[in-house]
């Protein structure tokens, strides 16, 4: 590690990777704890309650982060799964895979918060507006990608076939978020609007701003902790991962 | 790249009409699922008439992914999908050849069939027509998109229920325009800004999914 080449691609090697983010998982860890317990006091007991929506708005601190994450994550494995694909990088393939199930997560909180804020304010825990039904594509395009990386035992060809479906996916989030705000607008006329909200006290925006740090601390250490695992399981047959469970064997 | 792209399209054409029965199925799917609606909703004509469009567009997706499935398998069996790979022309060829064929030969047989499922659900002309007109722009998407599943789940042992799920998102702007132009005409509006968004949607899946699904057949087969 001292050689003077410390250059772009140094990381790209898994089992640099692997001592790096084993360093750096720790860290994520407690940077989430810190900022989510900030976070979560400043919406909770600081930031003033709404005047039209009480109490119950409070849930936004939750859900606008989750949504901002789920819609970062897939642009984001869909970059590193075509990275990989394109220049037949591993390690890049193998984010793209641990990225999958913690974007799911995030869209999947991002609609449960959703309909748990819906009911009191809408009345309803579900109405087909353009971004709740765009959000539920968006889960859907999330499952098949995991889905067909599942589904081919061949990691090779798995990697190249999800990173094909995630890029077709990232070209179509932007025509299925139209077509679906467009087939909304025609169909019902204006429903609630959640686009013109109200300007937001600073105290509401420090909370947001905090958890959504939080979130990505958060998917930085699950996403390196995944992926230290699949680099572990594919390079089983290198010489420093045998070394390694060596040490663990016999300390 | 034309000779390739005739001689598959000719080759599949030739194939379906040795097997009749197989090539009939997804329009008897189509009808029969159709004709389950007024069973399982009731009978009432108004309500028949308001989901017509919806659920004809529905039912024509779902045969459309049904079928698409086997659209490469019996070439992949025998061997001769590697060879058409080999060829010295474009695999792109291969991928529009196919689309193409999937198409005349599921697509249109929907779209044929259409009228008769419109008169079962009391749709009226217009409506009918502009059902149709939808159609007509909208299967090609489905069969150029269920191409690309079909190439990119090819040979896996959960093969079609896997296509469904990766396909069926990537088609919901074709469903969401095709439905919404009939729902437009029976409104007594204007639906020409529907037609104009799936004519750009035929025209987009057209250039971007023969090379994707070209992409997915040589990541299938390697």
């Amino acid at each position: 590690m001292n050689s003077p080449s410390l250059r772009l691609f140094t990381f790209a090697a898994p089992s640099r990777f692997y001592r790096l983010a084993g360093w750096m998982v720790p860290w994520f860890w407690a940077a989430t704890l810190v900022l989510s317990v900030a976070g979560l006091y400043i919406g909770f007991f600081v930031a003033p309650t709404d005047a039209t929506q009480g109490d119950a708005y409070r849930i936004i601190f939750i859900h606008v982060p989750a949504a901002w994450m789920s819609m970062l994550l897939y642009l984001v494995m869909a970059f590193w799964a075509g990275i990989g694909w394109a220049f037949n990088a591993r390690l890049a393939s193998m984010v793209a895979r641990a990225i999958a199930p913690t974007g799911a997560m995030f869209t999947f909180l991002a609609l449960w918060t959703g309909a748990i804020w819906g009911k009191p304010t809408w009345g309803a825990w579900w109405v087909w507006d353009a971004r709740l039904t765009s959000e539920l594509i968006l889960l859907f395009l999330y499952l098949g990608y995991i889905a067909l990386v599942n589904a081919i035992d061949d990691v090779r060809r798995a990697d190249q076939a999800g990173a094909l479906l995630a890029l077709v996916g990232s070209i179509n989030v932007p025509i299925i978020y139209f077509s679906v705000k467009w087939w909304n607008t025609l169909h019902q006329g204006a429903t609630i609007s959640m686009t013109a909200a109200p300007k937001m006290a600073t105290t509401m925006l420090t909370a947001m701003l905090l958890m959504t740090f939080a979130f990505w601390a958060y998917a930085f250490a699950v996403v390196f902790t995944r992926t230290r695992a699949i680099v572990v399981e594919r390079e089983a047959h290198a010489d420093w991962v045998t070394e390694l469970t060596r040490g663990k064997m016999h300390p | 790249m034309r000779d390739l792209f005739l001689a598959v399209l000719l080759r599949d054409l030739k194939l379906a009409s040795r097997r009749r029965i197989d090539s009939l199925l997804p329009v008897v799917f189509f009808i029969v699922a159709l004709s389950l609606f007024p069973l399982g909703v009731g009978p009432e004509p108004q309500m028949l008439r308001d989901i017509a469009p919806g659920i004809v567009w529905v039912c024509a997706l779902l045969a459309s992914m049904l079928s698409v499935g086997s659209l490469f398998a019996g070439d992949l069996a025998d061997g001769s999908l590697e060879q058409l790979l080999l060829a010295p022309q474009p695999a792109i060829a291969v991928a529009a050849a196919k689309s193409a064929a999937h198409w005349l030969l599921t697509g249109l047989p929907l779209i044929v069939a259409t009228p008769l499922v419109g008169l079962l659900f009391g749709m009226s002309g217009p409506a009918l027509l502009a059902l149709v007109a939808g159609l007509l722009l909208g299967t090609p998407i489905l069969s150029l998109l269920g191409a690309l599943g079909a190439a990119l789940t090819l040979g896996l042992r959960s093969g079609g229920m896997l296509l469904i799920l990766i396909v069926l998102p990537l088609t919901m702007p074709a469903l969401i325009f095709g439905a919404g132009a009939v729902g437009n005409i029976e409104a007594g509006l204007d639906a020409g800004g529907h037609f104009s968004l799936l004519g750009a949607l035929l025209l987009a899946t057209a250039l971007g999914a023969p090379p994707a699904t070209a992409a997915a057949l040589r990541i299938s087969t390697e």
